[in-house]
This record gives structure tokens, C-alpha cells and sequence, in this order.
């Protein structure tokens, strides 16, 4: 049993009166009010998030390109300085060790995102896979170096651009686009805004010295308190996340799901020359475990009775077919949605499914991801 | 306001006012907090028996679903349907408007069940 941790936030989320729960190892804010109230407050103007039990990595050096071209799903040296990229980082046999988000901060300077819980398999991974390429790499666990501060929703851009404290942004704040980031500076030291997030809203993701965490938590609150900001738990990030149809690691995603399971074939580029995992999914994988041979589908249902992660899809019979990845009652929606796993060929729109909630047949749509698109 | 003294309570969460044979249950503060947001409620029919210790209902908040104990042996004579319309009134007014059953009862029903200051212990424990 190791000791949980905590964020640099810790102080902050205590005096907000927020409950605690075990996420990755990690003491996380699950709320702070109302799981419901958060979530429509980032729908509806803001939330600001502590996500600062995240890992990042730096990747450093002349081959750095080339080399998460070969360490991970995508061709990252295609990427410009500024942008960020969605991708994976697969095994040998084509099983996803993490989802990650890629920033391409110079020429030769990459930072990488992973997940919490993922945080030892990535660094063993990236480290691993250094010695696979030619040229000059190196790959450094900066994790323990940052924390950061997650501002989501319609009001995100309007609140952060009026955070004080920053200052010398790079770029323009009307001129930054989704999936990109600037380069500022918070209290002297180095700030990285991210126009990236989780909840399907636009929003910034700001990484920050661990020591001025808690100064730019208090600074975003201040600026944000008057366009309807509320400080947002994991309850609200999950069931946001969900309603815009993104994976989590744990659930829709694992060592045993290969890309195309998940939906996420078009993050794998397979005709690069080499990268890990490319052998196995040429091969055509189809992943392991429970998950193989299954995709992953968005599955609608009427009422308020929601299926939960682990409960069966059934046909109407009773004949199991999948199980559900991830569900909630979509605080946005009013009506149930889930992510699940299902056999390819009951797979196709129309088809009768139902979840079946603790013994009870529950008749699901399936539903094209994401369940819910926010209004550009 | 339910002067919370006067009601006994189970290990499970759930509390009891004995008015005469007629037990009035609901659940805890301490529960509609752990559950966080309650957005689903069932509850059973009106004539259903339970023994103590039987599931007789389920809570579901956005992130977890919870069964409900039946902290007490009887017949269900009345069921709140305000609180099968409005959830939300579990964590609003657990101990008040957000009553879920009442139960007719034999004598002895509440035996074994915790005071007030034993419960506050057993959720601090």
C-alpha cells in the first residue's frame, strides 16, 4: 500500500470543502458542491479543474521527431511548433499503454501528457524506446515539476485571457486555436496555454510551476467568480468527458484494446516506416482479453435508469453481446448514454440492444460519438 | 426541521421515525453526501414485505448506484412519490421532504438499530 498523494492544490480543495477520491493513487477532488451544478456550470460558462496528478515528459534532442514517430501511433515530426496532437502509445502487440497529448514546443522540444495512473508504464515505454533510435533523445519525467490548472467551458478563453499574472503571452489571445498552445510567463516563470481539454467544451489547460500552483488556482477563481466559474471535480470531468465521447484509460481504453476497437484507427499512421506496434496491427489485431474482436459504440437509452461500466449488452433474448465502458445519466442530455464494447456484427445502426441495468432489459440506441457537440 | 436525536438509525445509512406501528424511512445526510448528486430513485410497491436487511430500493447518483436496506421488519403502507419525481430532494432534505417509504411495523421493530450519537460514530469510524 503506498501513501496517496496529493496535489499542490491539496489546501486549496480543502477549504472549497471538497470530497476526496482515490484516482491513479492520487487524492482528487471528485467535487466540490454538486456534480451535477459543476457540470452545467462548464456547459454553460466555466469550471476550473486541478488535473496536476496528469504526467508530463519532456522529449528533447536533434532525432526527438523521428523518434516519437517510432515511439508512438502518429508522425509527430508532421506537426508544427505550436500545435498539439492527439495520440497513442502502443505496445509491441499493438495494445494502447496510454493516450497521450503531444505539444510541439520547438524544432527539437516536445512535451508530452499522459495519464496519471499511466505515469511508470510511459516513462518505462519512452525511456525503453530511446535506445531504438538514432540520434540524439532524451526523455524526462517533469512530472513533479508541474501542476495543472484545467479552465473549461463557453467563458474559458474570456476568463483565462483576464487571469492576472500572466503576462507576455505569445500569442495573440484572438489568434489561438483549438489544439494549439502559447507560450506566457505567471509570476516569472515559464506558462504553457494549452487550448486542449476533456469536457467537449473550448478551454485552456495551463501548466504551471508546482510552487505557483495555488496562486494561479486563486487567480482563476478571482477572474472567472464573475462570468459563472465554479471549481469542478473528477464526478464532473467524467461525466463531461463522457457525454463527448472521449476514451478513458481504465475504461474504453487498455493493453488489451488495439486501436481500431476504440475508434481510434485514424490516430494510428501505418504507413510510416516503422513504429511500435506496427507488426501486430499489419497483422491485424484484434486485441486481447475481453475486448477482442469488439468495437467500441455509443449506445442511447430512454428513462433515467443508467447502465453502468461492467454491465452487460444483451439482446433481447438475453444472449450477451458487449458490455458497457462507461455510463451516466447525461446531466446534459436528461436522457442515459453509454460507451461499450459489442461483437462487430451487432455493432451497425438499428440494431436491438438493450443494457441490461442490475436484471432489468433496458432497449439502447446505438449513437453516433460524441453524444454531445457544443455549439461553435 | 427533524430533531435528529429522535430517530434511530442502521449501519447501512438509513434512518427510522416510529410514529405508533408506522415507520417513516429515508437516508442519511451522511449518504446523499457519499452518493453525491441522487438522480434516480426506486422504491417498492405499496403492500411489498421486507425483513431488515433486504434490499428494498436503489439510489443512483450520476457516478454510482446504491441499494437500499431495509433497516426495519414490515409491510410498506405509503411510498413518497415526490421523491420518485425529484431525486434531488434526497440531498436537499434527507431527514425532511425526501422521506422514501413508510413501513407498518410490529413492536420491537427498532431493536438493535443506533441512536443518533452512535451513528455519528459509526460514520466517523
Amino acid at each position: 500500500m503506498t501513501e496517496p498523494r496529493y496535489t499542490p492544490l491539496r489546501a486549496r480543495h480543502e477549504a472549497l470543502g471538497a470530497s476526496f477520491t482515490d484516482f491513479g493513487g492520487w487524492q482528487m477532488p471528485v467535487r466540490y458542491t454538486s456534480d451535477l451544478a459543476e457540470h452545467h456550470a462548464v456547459r454553460q460558462a466555466a469550471g476550473v479543474f486541478d488535473i496536476s496528478h496528469m504526467a508530463e515528459f519532456t522529449v528533447r534532442g536533434g532525432a526527438a521527431a523521428e523518434y516519437l514517430d517510432y515511439a508512438l501511433a502518429g508522425r509527430l515530426s508532421a506537426m508544427s511548433i505550436g500545435k498539439a496532437k492527439y495520440s497513442l502509445l502502443l505496445s509491441e502487440d499493438g495494445g494502447i499503454i496510454d493516450d497521450v497529448i503531444v505539444y510541439r514546443l520547438q524544432a527539437d522540444d516536445f512535451l508530452i501528457i499522459s495519464n496519471a495512473g499511466n505515469r511508470d508504464a510511459v516513462r518505462e515505454a519512452l525511456t525503453a524506446r530511446v535506445g531504438e533510435v538514432e540520434g540524439d533523445v532524451a526523455v524526462a519525467d517533469v512530472s513533479d515539476d508541474y501542476a495543472l490548472i484545467a479552465v473549461q467551458g463557453p467563458k474559458a478563453a474570456e476568463i483565462v485571457a483576464s487571469i492576472e499574472g500572466i503576462d507576455d503571452v505569445s500569442v495573440p489571445w484572438d489568434e489561438q486555436k483549438y489544439y494549439a498552445w502559447a507560450s506566457a510567463v505567471y509570476r516569472g516563470k515559464p506558462l504553457l496555454l494549452a487550448r486542449t481539454g476533456y469536457t467537449g467544451e473550448d478551454g485552456f489547460e495551463l501548466l504551471v510551476d508546482a510552487a505557483d500552483a495555488a496562486d494561479l488556482w486563486d487567480a482563476a477563481l478571482a477572474a472567472g467568480t464573475e462570468h459563472g466559474l465554479v471549481p469542478a471535480g473528477l464526478a464532473a470531468r467524467d461525466t463531461l468527458r463522457l457525454e463527448a465521447g472521449m476514451p478513458l484509460y481504465g475504461n474504453e481504453l487498455s493493453r488489451e484494446t488495439v486501436p481500431a476497437q476504440a475508434g481510434l484507427g485514424r490516430v494510428v499512421v501505418s504507413d510510416k516506416e516503422r513504429f511500435v506496434g506496427k507488426a501486430a496491427l499489419a497483422d491485424g489485431a484484434t486485441g486481447t482479453g475481453t475486448q477482442a474482436g469488439r468495437t467500441l459504440i455509443g449506445l442511447s437509452a430512454e428513462g433515467r435508469r443508467a447502465g453502468r461500466a461492467g454491465y452487460p449488452v444483451v439482446l433481447e433474448d438475453g444472449t450477451v453481446v458487449g458490455e458497457i465502458t462507461s455510463g451516466a445519466l447525461s446531466p446534459t442530455l436528461g436522457h442515459p448514454i453509454a460507451m461499450a464494447y459489442v461483437n462487430p456484427s451487432h455493432a451497425e445502426e438499428g440494431a436491438d440492444l438493450f443494457l441490461d441495468v442490475r436484471g432489468t432489459k433496458i432497449p439502447a440506441t446505438r449513437t453516433a460519438l460524441p453524444f454531445y457537440r457544443r455549439k461553435k | 426541521m427533524t430533531d435528529l436525536n429522535t430517530l434511530k438509525y442502521s449501519e447501512e445509512h438509513e434512518w427510522v421515525a416510529l410514529d405508533g406501528t408506522t415507520a417513516t424511512i429515508g437516508i442519511t445526510d451522511f449518504a446523499a453526501d457519499a452518493l453525491g448528486d441522487i438522480v434516480f430513485v426506486e422504491l417498492p410497491e405499496v403492500g411489498a414485505e421486507f425483513r431488515r436487511g433486504d434490499v428494498f430500493g436503489e439510489a443512483e447518483s450520476t457516478k454510482s448506484v446504491s441499494e437500499l436496506y431495509a433497516p426495519v421488519t414490515g409491510t410498506v403502507v405509503e411510498i413518497n412519490d415526490a421523491v420518485v419525481d425529484d431525486p434531488a430532494l434526497l440531498n436537499s432534505s434527507p431527514f425532511g421532504d425526501a422521506w422514501l417509504i413508510k413501513v407498518e411495523v410490529a413492536d420491537g421493530a427498532l431493536d438493535g438499530l443506533l441512536d443518533r450519537d452512535a451513528y455519528v460514530a459509526h460514520t466517523e469510524a
